[in-house]
């Protein structure tokens, strides 16, 4: 079988590199790929969109319906994720863990009995063994908000730089997944919970799909930004740079939360009780 | 000796693409380990992109970023002086699909390991035979 | 654009690439393809493609290295090849 494979592979492979001799050179300005469409994108964005990152405007605005459905395909991996792992009955047992936090000694408590809720300097946990380390804490503690203020950031400024929806969404995203990791899925959960996600990622596709439906009710094309102009009271060309940052700020909402419902997702494989 | 290294300087990247396609190729038919398989779909992936972008690339040209200000005004954008915009859309919106399928490929694996209690494809046939 | 450091890291690549898919360890492939994922970012920042390169380097250097490794948590380390 290993043998099959690798000569399979090598045959294939010899035939692309017999291909790529017809291929125009690389760097090549007179290729196909760069004489027919893209040259329209490049000259006519500013005029068109007033937008300085010709991918920005070309993602949202001239290939909307191309990101919207990415954007869809993004929340039904979502759901499928939910849908393949997610165990709905929670197995109960018959004791809880808790861990005084400043010796790190752990308690465990047969069933009926509970702490005091006023017992502040006990944590409860779920495992016999759960991560903790009062330095990953504290520096992720620290670091998370400016992790956040940086995917703000990706995701308004897409226009003049390299960035948008997608990965200021991702970052968003990764911040969460850092504190989930630093802290536990516990407290994790807490401040981002499962309704909440949910709730996050339908509010992102209704966002771009709205935008656009909102375009058709007065009166122009599906995702035509120009037609907002009467709402927001500006010209329609600083309109369509404005309903970019509007999709985008959709897109950014939709990928974050389907980032951090798939981590949810596979670290706890369904059960939602201990991370990593 | 001088036009085999234009070719190989005009071509490398291509010939590179298509390695780090064949590698992902291989680890999906030879491998028997589902997480192997998976990177090698991921690789496999990135191959396709690196390639969308090889073809996007123009000699000369600077970043798909128009450079403005407010005083300096508005002066003629020509194509040829910069890099074709079209694949690095395309392939942006595949990068992120990608990491919505493998999300969704890693549920998979983690349900057939709770189903069968190993990740390996023999182990899985063999368990699938005996029932 | 450089084409010598274009070529050395393509040969990187295409190494992480190998290493990867023949370790035998799943949470050594992890941080492997980890490697590879932020090489090739590098690769098409050279090419001049930013937002690709951006996007590869929060997507596949970053969120998907921690997907392999929470999976590999809820599964198995070991593998036979």
């Amino acid at each position: 079988m290993k043998w099959f494979g690798f000569i399979a592979v090598f045959l294939c492979g010899s035939l692309f590199i017999y291909g790529t001799v017809e291929f125009p050179g690389w760097g090549d300005p007179l290729s196909p790929t760069s004489t027919h469409v893209s040259p329209y994108y490049i000259e006519k964005t500013m005029e068109d969109t007033s937008v300085p990152n010709i991918v920005t405007a070309v993602l949202a605005d001239y290939r909307g319906y191309d990101t919207m459905f990415e954007t869809a395909v993004i929340f039904s991996a979502g759901i499928a994720c939910l849908f393949l792992l997610r165990q709905m009955k929670r197995k109960k047992t018959d004791f809880r863990l808790y861990r005084h936090t400043a010796t790190g000694i752990t308690f465990r408590i047969e069933k009926g009995g509970k702490l005091p809720p006023t017992a502040k300097e006990f944590e409860r946990i779920d495992g016999l063994w759960t991560p903790y380390d009062l330095i990953i804490k504290t520096t992720g503690r620290f670091i998370i908000p400016f992790i956040q203020i940086f995917a703000l950031y990706v995701i308004a400024h897409g226009h003049h730089s390299p960035g948008g929806g997608f990965q200021g969404g991702v970052i968003l995203g990764a911040s969460f997944v850092l504190f989930a990791i630093s802290h536990d899925l516990r407290s994790a959960l807490n401040r981002m919970s499962e309704k909440l996600t949910a709730f996050f990622y339908t509010l992102g596709v209704y966002i771009y799909a709205g935008t656009g439906a909102l375009c058709i009710l007065l009166g122009a094309n599906f995702l035509d930004y120009s037609a907002l102009a009467t709402i927001l009271f500006v010209d329609p060309v600083t309109a369509r740079s404005h309903g970019i940052l509007i999709v985008e700020i959709g897109v950014g909402i939709a990928v974050m939360a389907v980032m951090v419902i798939l981590y949810y997702n596979l670290v706890s494989a369904g059960k939602f009780d201990e991370g990593l | 000796m001088v036009d085999l290294l234009t070719i190989i300087i005009s071509k490398y990247n291509y010939w590179g693409y298509i390695v780090l396609m064949m590698i992902g190729l291989y680890a999906m038919i030879v491998k028997k380990n589902l997480v192997k398989k998976i990177i090698g779909m991921s690789i496999f992936q990135t191959a396709i992109i690196f390639f969308y972008v090889s073809i996007g690339m123009k000699k000369n040209a600077t970043i798909p970023i128009i450079s403005h200000g407010h005083d300096g005004g508005e002066h003629a954008v020509h194509a040829v002086d910069f890099i074709n915009p079209l694949p690095h859309v395309l392939m942006l919106t595949a990068i992120v699909v990608s990491v919505a399928t493998l999300g969704v490929a890693l549920a998979l694996a983690i349900k057939v390991y709770q189903q069968y209690n190993s990740l390996e494809e023999d182990e899985i046939d063999s368990q699938i035979k005996v029932k | 654009m450089i084409w010598q450091l274009d070529l050395i890291i393509l040969t990187f690549v295409i190494f992480c690439g190998i290493g990867a898919i023949t370790i035998k360890d799943l949470l050594g492939a992890a941080i492997l393809f980890g490697a590879y994922s932020f090489m090739m970012s590098l690769l098409w920042a050279i090419m001049g493609a930013v937002d690709v390169s951006f996007t590869e380097a929060s997507v596949g250097a970053g969120v998907s290295t921690v997907f392999f490794v929470s999976a590999v948590f809820r599964t198995t380390r070991r593998t036979k090849d």
